[in-house]
């Protein structure tokens, strides 16, 4: 078989550069495609506090460079670009981007996820107050206010990173308690800048040029108001970017990818799947690498047998 | 090709309004590490585009006033300008093939 690759990773976040590393250090012939630029989601993380190895926590931006510098080391080739489309029903994966079509033994799919929006309309406010990176928009909001919405890890960490900045901070939450894990609902529940507001969804927003007031929903009483806001921070969870990958491999209801957490196979053979892409109970940093390394063994022990 | 030039308060309308080539400016901050991830994009727009176009930046912590004149209040972002007028603006990360289709429509 004459493939371009031996492998090919689809996504360059934590998990498909660890899958490079270890790729790499098997002597693969390896290529990782990104369309956006390395590092992944951590890249819109301030502050990551839960990473091994780094008790004084490392900023998001760093620490995906230190992990694609990491990779390179080892041989593994980045390249920019973004993939149209697959077809994984020869033993050869072919994997087409926009200028041309390239063929790997084996794929490890690593590619992540995106915020998931509201949907009532923000889109025309973005980069107009509503935004989805607390750390590149935050000190445009110097003594305002701030709608955060979400329960989650990210909602909270990224509200608190808010109050650095804002005078005061809404966070909207749908349900009357925080997902959060508990040291971050402490340091909320601690800070005098944030207001809670339980039960509630954003149903829509208004102003002139940019956000001046964030409409919400009480889900239980289904009364609504108005809270004036020069923002609106969004973090409800995540959309899995899977839609290139049609229906080559066995994806969820909600488009991520199912494969076996033992190897991480998905359902077409010589294909695995990692991180955040992946029907997982734990999203992080950490788990994604482990995805990874598993998945370039994986890749590696395959190819061996074909 | 000149590199990216970093710009300030006091010369950007001479360098971009006044510009005889378009300009992309990008706006970004020392503290955004998605602006910092983009720099590389930029960098090889610069490399390919940089004899039809100029590539400057303008960083937003220590120039108020042009960020401020064109409505910034999330980076990074980047403004093409062709004969002092704003022709296109694009916020957030985006591909390297989505910001060479905007670059190829104004040279």
């Amino acid at each position: 078989m004459a493939a371009d690759y031996d492998l090919v990773i689809i996504g360059a976040g934590p998990g498909g550069l660890t899958a490079g590393l270890y790729a790499g250090r098997a002597m693969m012939k390896v290529l990782v495609l990104e369309k956006l630029v390395p590092g992944g989601q951590i890249i819109v993380t301030d502050w990551i506090e839960n990473y091994p190895g780094f008790p004084d926590g490392i900023s998001g931006f760093d620490l995906g460079e230190k992990m694609k510098n990491h990779m390179l080391n080892f041989g593994a080739v980045i390249e920019s670009a973004e993939v149209k489309s697959v077809d994984f029903s020869g033993q050869e994966k072919k994997i087409k981007l926009t200028d041309k079509t390239i063929t790997a033994k084996s794929v490890i799919l690593a590619p992540g996820a995106a915020p998931r929006p509201l949907n009532i309309g923000e889109e025309k406010f973005i980069g107009k107050g509503v935004s989805f990176c607390a750390t590149c928009d935050a000190p445009f909001f110097k003594g305002k206010t701030i709608v955060a919405v979400g329960g989650g890890d990210t909602a909270v960490q990224e509200a608190l990173y808010l109050t650095k900045f804002a005078e005061k901070v809404y966070l909207v939450h749908r349900r009357d308690e925080l997902r959060a894990t508990k040291i971050l609902q402490e340091r909320a529940f601690a800070n005098d800048k944030i207001e809670f507001v339980w039960d509630s969804v954003v149903t829509g927003m208004d102003g002139l040029f940019n956000v001046e007031n964030v409409t919400i929903e009480n889900v239980k009483t289904k009364e609504t108001k108005k809270l004036a806001a020069n923002g609106c921070f969004i973090w409800i969870g995540i959309l899995p970017n899977t839609k290139f990958l049609d229906n080559s491999v066995e994806l969820d209801e909600a488009g991520f990818i199912v494969a076996d957490s033992n190897d991480m196979a998905t359902t077409c053979e010589g294909v695995f799947a990692v991180g955040d892409a992946r029907v997982t109970l734990l999203r992080q940093v950490s788990t994604a690498v482990g995805d990874g390394a598993i998945a370039a063994i994986s890749a590696e022990h395959y190819i061996e047998n074909i | 090709m000149t590199g990216i030039i970093e710009l300030d308060d006091d010369n950007f309308d001479e360098e971009v309004l006044k510009a005889e080539l378009p300009v992309m400016v990008d706006f970004w901050a020392p503290w955004c590490g998605p602006c910092k991830a983009i720099g590389p994009t930029v960098e090889a727009l610069e490399k390919t585009y940089g004899e039809k176009m100029n590539f400057v930046k303008v960083n937003v912590d220590e120039n108020p006033v042009v960020p401020s004149k064109y409505g910034i209040q999330a980076i990074p972002t980047l403004i093409l300008f062709k004969g002092g007028e704003v022709v296109d603006k694009i916020t957030g990360m985006v591909a390297k093939e989505k910001l060479e289709e905007s670059i190829k429509k104004i040279i």
